[in-house]
């Protein structure tokens, strides 16, 4: 059983469409983070989930039934928006169990659960408070509370934290975590902010125009990017993609970038198919972060290439490099001292690559 | 040397920028001194005229001060002198007044604060177009509305009675109400409507627990604008009632005009002024409630 399943579901706003036949599964207790940059939609389809939005085609199952026509309030999950969205006229008290009292709970159950959720959160000593003489924070606390008393069996979140400044926005992400694992609650969270997507998800679904580009573990999608979309959407800076093509004789295999007569050993690389390969242009892919400045594994391939810029950012710094004539970056620990307009000797570690058919855009 | 010449000139500066100063203050208070007294004016002499007896408005100017405090004209203004036929007096059509004023503002009050909320928040497909329908109602001269609007409060069996009035009134006025509540609404996050849905409440229930209880600011700036242009309607009331069930307005005309008589300027000014005290009343009341801001802060940090 599924505890949310979406089917070959699409919505258009007119002519626009806005969602691309998804398909989306999320076991109990799993933590799924929708990730793109703004106007993917994410958000519709966070709605469409909760119910607020209608579907066009396909269908949302919620454990195996299918609310797909089922009114929001009866589909038995509760939602954080990114405003809050506290009622202003109430308290806090009024607010949390505003969802309970509408369902007709009973007064001892009513009780009991605010005094259960209000310790949780420690939000018990604001219970007469007005959402307008809390801080950001305990306003926060106040939205998850209101979604937690009702028990739901998934937990929606519309960009929680962005209305948080940063320091606080750290925190509260650390509590959801803590939240999350401590209930093993259901989540289906919505953010276009890596970091968050990163540390928070146990499943990542990177959106783009209304499709998922990739539907799988942080790991994977921060090391196997299946296309260059979410090669260059994760990661800060971003993935490096260097235009070349492969060059394949009998055992080897290896790289040729434009414009370049060095030829880069990918023997190692575990491609998806293995026909075809020669003179394929490909995209080749590696992070800033994995082109080193000491060797540190066996297979480092060494080249030199010319550093161009440096850019100072604390505990590191992100060096412009230049690749015959493409620009790459890199990042290094500022201790270290890059002489400038000059060829360095760096070591690529080949175990990091991907690779990308440059017409299609798909890894390969 | 130099530096003794500079201070000695910035000294000097300072000094006249000083007088500058002064001098534009005091212009700007004879100004705006000027402008007061100008828009008092028509006030002091209503009230002043009032509070004299026939004979000092014959002797005096318009701005000599009354001998002694005579309410007398108010008296008459309110109540009338007593005897029969040719009598007209305010107090039944301050009640029609009332009568009318109180269920129209009500009623184009709630109306327009229901429409906004589904124009805003419950959006449907060609809803700009319902709106932009209403906001022409806005534009619509009121004469252009009166032979259709006399035809349908016929048919209806209501013309020349208070109920025609409320009806006309709350009709007209609802274009505007909903141009209130609409642009307010618009405002408050739709977030707050999403999450009440998902908590159980229908589309009433939204609307009274949710959105209600913020609108105070809106309201009292609708009730205070259609309290005013209800009260100070002449157009409406003078055309689709007379006698009995005229409003005020209407009233204060037809005693002012009466010509059996010689021009009593102190009932008259008094009438005036009767007809005038309940919108001061509405202004200085719900002014007090005028509290902008009630939702700040409750949505956003």
């Amino acid at each position: 059983m599924k505890t949310l399943k979406i089917e070959e579901l699409s919505k258009n706003f007119g002519t626009t469409e806005v969602l691309r036949k998804i398909n989306l599964e999320i076991d109990e207790g799993n933590f799924l983070v929708l990730l793109g940059p703004s106007g993917c939609g994410k958000s519709t389809l966070l709605n469409i989930i909760a119910g607020l939005e209608t579907i066009n085609e396909g269908n949302v199952f919620i454990d195996d039934y299918n609310v797909s026509k089922v009114e929001p309030k009866d589909r038995n999950i509760a939602m954080v928006f990114q405003s809050y969205a506290l009622y202003p006229s109430m308290n806090v008290m009024e607010n949390m169990i505003f969802g309970l009292k509408q369902a007709k709970t009973s007064k001892e159950k009513i009780a009991e659960q605010l005094e259960k959720v209000s310790t949780f959160l420690q939000v018990d000593k604001l219970l007469e408070r007005k959402p307008s003489q809390l801080s950001g924070g305990q306003r926060q606390r106040v939205a998850i509370g209101r979604a937690l008393v009702r028990e739901p069996r998934i937990f929606l979140f519309d960009e929680p934290l962005s209305n948080l400044d940063a320091k606080l926005r750290v925190e509260m992400r650390r509590e959801i975590k803590k939240l999350h694992q401590q209930l093993k609650t259901t989540v289906v969270y919505v953010t276009h902010d890596q970091t968050e997507a990163m540390s928070l998800g146990t499943k990542i679904a990177i959106m783009n125009h209304g499709v998922i580009q990739q539907n799988e573990t942080p790991e994977n999608i921060y090391n196997k990017p299946s296309n260059t979309f979410v090669a260059d959407f994760i990661g800060s800076p971003s993935m490096n993609l260097i235009r070349g093509r492969l060059i394949k004789n009998s055992n080897n295999i290896s790289f040729l970038a434009d414009d370049s007569s060095l030829e880069v050993p990918i023997n190692n690389y575990d491609f998806k198919e293995n026909s075809d390969l020669n003179n394929k242009e490909i995209y080749f892919g590696i992070r800033p972060e994995h082109i080193y400045f000491k060797k540190l594994n066996e297979d480092d391939f060494d080249i030199n290439l010319r550093a161009d810029l440096s850019e100072y950012i604390g505990h590191e710094q992100i060096v412009t490099l230049d690749y015959s004539n493409q620009e790459i970056l890199a990042k290094f620990p500022s201790t270290i001292k890059i002489e400038l307009e000059k060829e360095i000797k760096l070591y690529f570690d080949l175990a990091h690559i991907s690779l990308f058919d440059l017409k299609t855009k798909e890894r390969i | 040397m130099q530096d003794n010449l500079q201070s000695f000139s910035y000294k000097k500066l300072e000094q006249k920028s000083k007088y500058t100063n002064m001098f534009l203050r005091w212009f700007l208070y004879f100004v705006l001194i000027l402008f007061a007294s100008y828009f008092i004016f028509p006030l002091y002499v209503m009230v002043v005229t009032s509070l004299k007896t026939m004979e000092e408005i014959r002797q005096g100017t318009l701005l000599t001060w009354p001998s002694s405090l005579n309410f007398d004209s108010w008296l008459v203004a309110w109540g009338g002198r007593g005897y029969g036929a040719g009598d007209t007096f305010l107090r039944p059509y301050f009640w029609n007044s009332i009568k009318m004023v109180v269920p129209a503002v009500f009623f184009s009050t709630f109306i327009g604060a229901m429409t906004g909320y589904v124009l805003t928040k419950w959006r449907f497909k060609g809803d700009q177009w319902v709106f932009l329908f209403l906001l022409f109602g806005c534009f619509i001269p009121f004469q252009a509305i009166l032979l259709p609007m006399a035809r349908t409060l016929g048919t209806l069996g209501i013309s020349n009675s208070v109920v025609g009035l409320v009806l006309v009134h709350t009709v007209y006025g609802i274009p505007f109400t909903t141009l209130f509540f609409r642009n307010y609404y618009i405002s408050v996050p739709t977030e707050l409507v999403k999450a009440a849905r998902i908590d159980g409440a229908g589309f009433f229930k939204i609307f009274f627990k949710i959105l209600l209880p913020i609108s105070a600011p809106i309201i009292v700036v609708t009730v205070i604008w259609q309290f005013t242009q209800i009260w100070n309607d002449f157009l409406f009331g003078s055309t689709f009632s007379f006698g009995e069930a005229a409003p005020i307005q209407v009233a204060l005309n037809n005693m002012v005009l009466s010509s059996t008589s010689i021009k009593e300027y102190n009932v008259d000014m008094a009438s005036a002024i009767i007809a005038g005290i309940p919108t001061l009343i509405v202004y200085v009341l719900a002014g007090k409630y005028f509290i902008r801001g009630l939702t700040s802060g409750a949505v956003k940090g």
